[in-house]
């Protein structure tokens, strides 16, 4: 089902006896998928376009399934941006179609960026959305500082379409740099490149990302620190990054652009993982315990971004990540594994009891007949 | 402002309370005698008082989790309260309730550098967060102008923002776990020192949950290095509109400056009177700051001077030195004292579309002079977040009353144009009953929904944030339980 409004969205919602499968473009299957079997399809693809857009108020509203791609282009014309930096999943996960705002927005997704504008959750300001009852509701609105009433806006994003259809999103949006340039450092262990990007982050610099990668393009380890901002701010910051950094190993600059960017474009999608053989995890956690974790993981390959904060790493299929981790603060999520390995191991990190109860309770508000997307996040 | 009426039957079993609630706390936690309750009575929207049954100030997350479950047990109400200072009534007792205060949980509990992340207890005040941290030359970002006095737990209860959020966000944005005890008296974690969340974005809706969904002890924090520097200028500008439009433009050029002030003529004329900042006297005045190296500095505000002269200014003030900034700064910042100086008043706090700017301050005037009470502007421009300052005389009979009517038009008005009541105070009792004039029923019943997951029984707070016709049925449900 594709409908063209948000009032026939509703009325499919309102109607629906089985279970309804939520898609914006379905480019990031993730998820306990094992039930999709039964029921419906339920597509927001067909309420797309740009409802309202402000630059002077960095301001955008836009319809839940208008191309991510769309909304880029917008943006880009007056010279502003998203600022989380979407990643994009389709190398990964090698699917193929659009990806929409709408499954932006209700999976939470944020790229590199995320360690200095905040992720996709902090850049919402408003949503619509039709609860598991078909009922239209909104919560927040167009303006970026809003504390009226509770913040349904962040419970909604990341949800995965479990407590209701998004039928439109408001940003916050940024304007986008004049320059960036990425300083990169060679050869270091991840603990030293942990290291680095701790200290890089806990300066002034604003440095707008931070990753690690263990096999670098030429197969030997190579650090990232991005600035981005005016072109001599740029260039003072990136000089103060080597004064910093510089007795840490070899160090040079991309200060090309469009090489930079694609630089932060592979670490953004993991492209490292795309069509490799393994699961692929995604694992959040405290920055200064990612390369010990990361020991720990015996992973085939990895990637370190967010300074540490996300490791991705690519295990053989069907290993049981959290069992051979322990416990440790923070959570992993299996973002690429068969279905069959799905159906074993829970996608997302279980949780401790009360929060368990506490999601229960809320999905049975939102979604009384258990309809939206069901046992997507169990 | 109407609030239920007290359950007698908890007014009766007073002393079975307190005798409960000191077999788990110290004796001098326990506050029961009408003298010192009444030290409780209210917040800062001081119009509006009660004393509570009594007041606890525990000194733990496990003696605020034996508090809840005697509370929980005996189905008495629960008032949580920071530092007192919300200016909404978000913690204004009733005759029935205990109040909880944090008051007594002040520590720093890790200052973590490397991963950026301070992990502190709630009762901490905003500013000494930033205090804890200070000495490696790293702060804690949002700064409401109560930051001196007002707690963590209450900002986290209000996700309270500040003048620096266009660059740095609100609570929300910089909250990155908390402990916090339930409505039973379990205890348990939200996140941590990591940067999102593994199911859904539970912290997400308890930050800004006014002390509905639970008690919050610990919070994990973000902290940033402080940039190297931050310059302020100062424009003036003879019409309203003309101030509006540099500012969309100054975004519109690509800079983020980390703060934009809006003042307005009567705010300039009793702030000068007050603190003789030497402020132009015109019809609108502007303060941005940007931050960073003093090159970097001089490259924005480059771009910034350049827009502001393409407006006509009246007036263009670069600060070249420290002292020049805190006189840059002197007036807006002595902006409430100077109100509070001239009489009582009120203090909105809605937000709009900043490009509503010029049509929502011709429609106050027109207000102003309808009910006959004078108003200034102090605006965080920037964001759109509006602080209208309404005076009036508490002591005149009726005036209260008009300054709440005339207030509440300027609300209406926010919403109107596509704002909201509230951008960083929060509901408390003040904005509740406007509430349906932002959401409609159906809104709202499902941001209760929430409560009712979280609080079953509808003890913690329950007169806050949603108009009590709205939310009877729960609350008499929870009574008649």
């Amino acid at each position: 089902m594709t409908p063209a409004t948000e009032a026939e969205l509703a009325e499919a919602v309102r109607s629906a006896t089985a279970p309804l499968w939520i898609r914006g473009g379905g480019t990031r299957p993730v998820g306990n998928t094992a039930a999709e079997g039964a029921g419906t399809v339920l597509s927001t693809a067909g309420l797309s376009g740009v409802e309202l857009y402000e630059p002077g108020a960095l301001t955008l509203v836009v319809a839940a399934g208008t191309p991510l791609a769309e909304v880029e282009r917008t943006l880009a014309a007056e010279n502003q941006r998203l600022p989380f930096e979407p990643m994009d999943h389709r190398a990964l996960l090698g699917t193929t179609g659009e990806p929409t705002i709408g499954g932006v927005a209700a999976a939470n997704v944020s790229g590199p960026r995320r360690i200095q504008a905040g992720a996709c959750r902090d850049s919402m300001i408003g949503l619509r959305f039709v609860d598991g009852q078909g009922q239209v509701l909104r919560n927040g609105g167009r303006v970026m500082k809003n504390v009226t009433g509770y913040d349904l806006v962040k419970l909604l994003a990341g949800s995965r379409g479990t407590l209701g259809v998004l039928t439109q999103v408001a940003f916050k949006v940024l304007p986008a740099t004049a320059a960036q340039a990425t300083v990169m450092i060679e050869g270091l262990s991840d603990a030293s490149a942990v290291d680095a990007m701790c200290r890089a982050l806990a300066s002034p610099f604003e440095v707008s990302g931070a990753a690690h990668m263990p096999q670098g393009p030429d197969g030997t380890p190579l650090t990232l620190l991005r600035v981005e901002g005016f072109e001599n701010s740029v260039k003072y910051r990136a000089g103060r990054l080597h004064e910093m950094l510089g007795a840490l190993g070899p160090m040079r600059d991309e200060a090309d652009p469009e090489a930079s960017a694609a630089l932060w474009k592979s670490v953004r999608d993991a492209e490292a993982f795309a069509g490799t053989p393994g699961d692929v995890w995604r694992l959040s956690v405290v920055p200064t315990e990612a390369a010990a974790i990361a020991t720990r993981l015996g992973a085939g390959r990895l990637l370190y971004d967010w300074g540490g904060g996300l490791i991705w790493a690519e295990l053989a299929p069907g290993t049981d990540l959290r069992a051979r981790l322990g416990p440790f603060e923070g959570h992993a999520t299996l973002v690429r594994a068969s279905a069959e390995t799905r159906k074993t191991l829970p996608v997302f990190q279980p949780e401790p009891a009360p929060l368990d109860r506490i999601a229960a309770g809320l999905r049975q508000r939102f979604d009384p007949r258990n309809l939206l997307n069901p046992g997507l996040m169990a | 402002m109407e609030m239920p009426s007290p359950d007698p039957r908890i007014i009766a079993k007073k002393s079975r309370l307190v005798s409960l609630l000191q077999g788990v706390l110290p004796d001098e936690a326990v506050i029961h005698e009408p003298h010192e309750t009444r030290a409780y009575e209210c917040d800062a929207l001081t119009a509006y008082k009660c004393p509570p049954l009594c007041v606890v100030l525990p000194g733990s997350t496990e003696e605020v989790a034996a508090v809840m479950r005697i509370c929980h047990a005996e189905g008495v109400p629960v008032v949580p309260r920071g530092a007192g200072t919300s200016l909404a009534g978000g913690s204004l007792p009733t005759a029935d309730s205990v109040v909880l205060g944090v008051s007594r949980l002040t520590d720093v509990l890790e200052a973590d550098y490397r991963n950026r992340v301070i992990r502190v207890q709630t009762g901490r005040t905003n500013l000494s967060v930033t205090g804890a941290v200070e000495e490696n030359d790293f702060f804690y970002a949002p700064d409401p102008s109560s930051q001196l006095a007002c707690a963590i737990a209450g900002n986290i209860g209000m996700n309270s923002g500040g003048a620096h959020c266009l660059k740095y966000g609100v609570t929300t944005n910089n909250l990155l776990g908390v402990t916090m005890v339930l409505a039973d008296g379990t205890v348990t974690q939200v996140g941590g020192a990591y940067m999102d969340a593994p199911g859904l974005d539970l912290l997400g809706v308890i930050c800004g949950s006014e002390g509905q969904l639970g008690i919050v002890t610990e919070a994990t924090l973000r902290i940033l290095h402080k940039p190297e520097g931050a310059r302020p200028v100062l424009m003036g500008f003879d019409s309203d509109e003309v101030a509006g439009e540099c500012v969309s433009d100054i975004i519109k050029a690509g800079v983020l400056p980390v703060a934009i002030e809006f003042m307005d003529r009567p705010c300039i004329e009793a702030t000068e009177d007050f603190a003789k900042a030497g402020y132009p006297m015109c019809e609108a005045l502007l303060i941005v700051e940007v931050e960073g190296s003093p090159a970097e500095i001089d490259e924005q505000l480059a771009v910034i001077l350049e827009i502001a002269r393409r407006h006509d200014p009246v007036e263009l003030r670069e600060s070249k030195s420290p002292e020049e900034s805190a006189a840059i700064w002197l007036g807006r910042k002595a902006a409430f004292g100077a109100m509070g100086q001239i009489n009582d008043y009120m203090c909105l706090d809605g937000t709009i579309p900043v490009s509503a700017l010029p049509l929502v301050l011709k429609r106050i005037n027109e207000l102003s002079r309808h009910y006959g009470l004078d108003v200034a502007n102090v605006f965080h421009a920037g964001d759109g977040n509006m602080h209208p300052l309404i005076l009036f005389d508490a002591n005149k009979p009726g005036d209260l009353e008009l300054c709440e009517a005339f207030g509440a038009d300027i609300l209406k008005l926010c919403v109107e144009v596509g704002g909201c009541l509230t951008g960083e105070h929060g509901v408390g009792i003040e904005k509740r009953d406007l509430m349906l004039d932002q959401y409609d029923p159906a809104d709202l019943e499902a941001q209760m929904w929430v409560k009712d997951v979280f609080d079953p029984n509808w003890l913690l707070n329950p007169a806050k944030v949603f108009p009590l016709r709205v939310s009877a049925g729960r609350r008499e449900a929870s009574r008649a339980a």
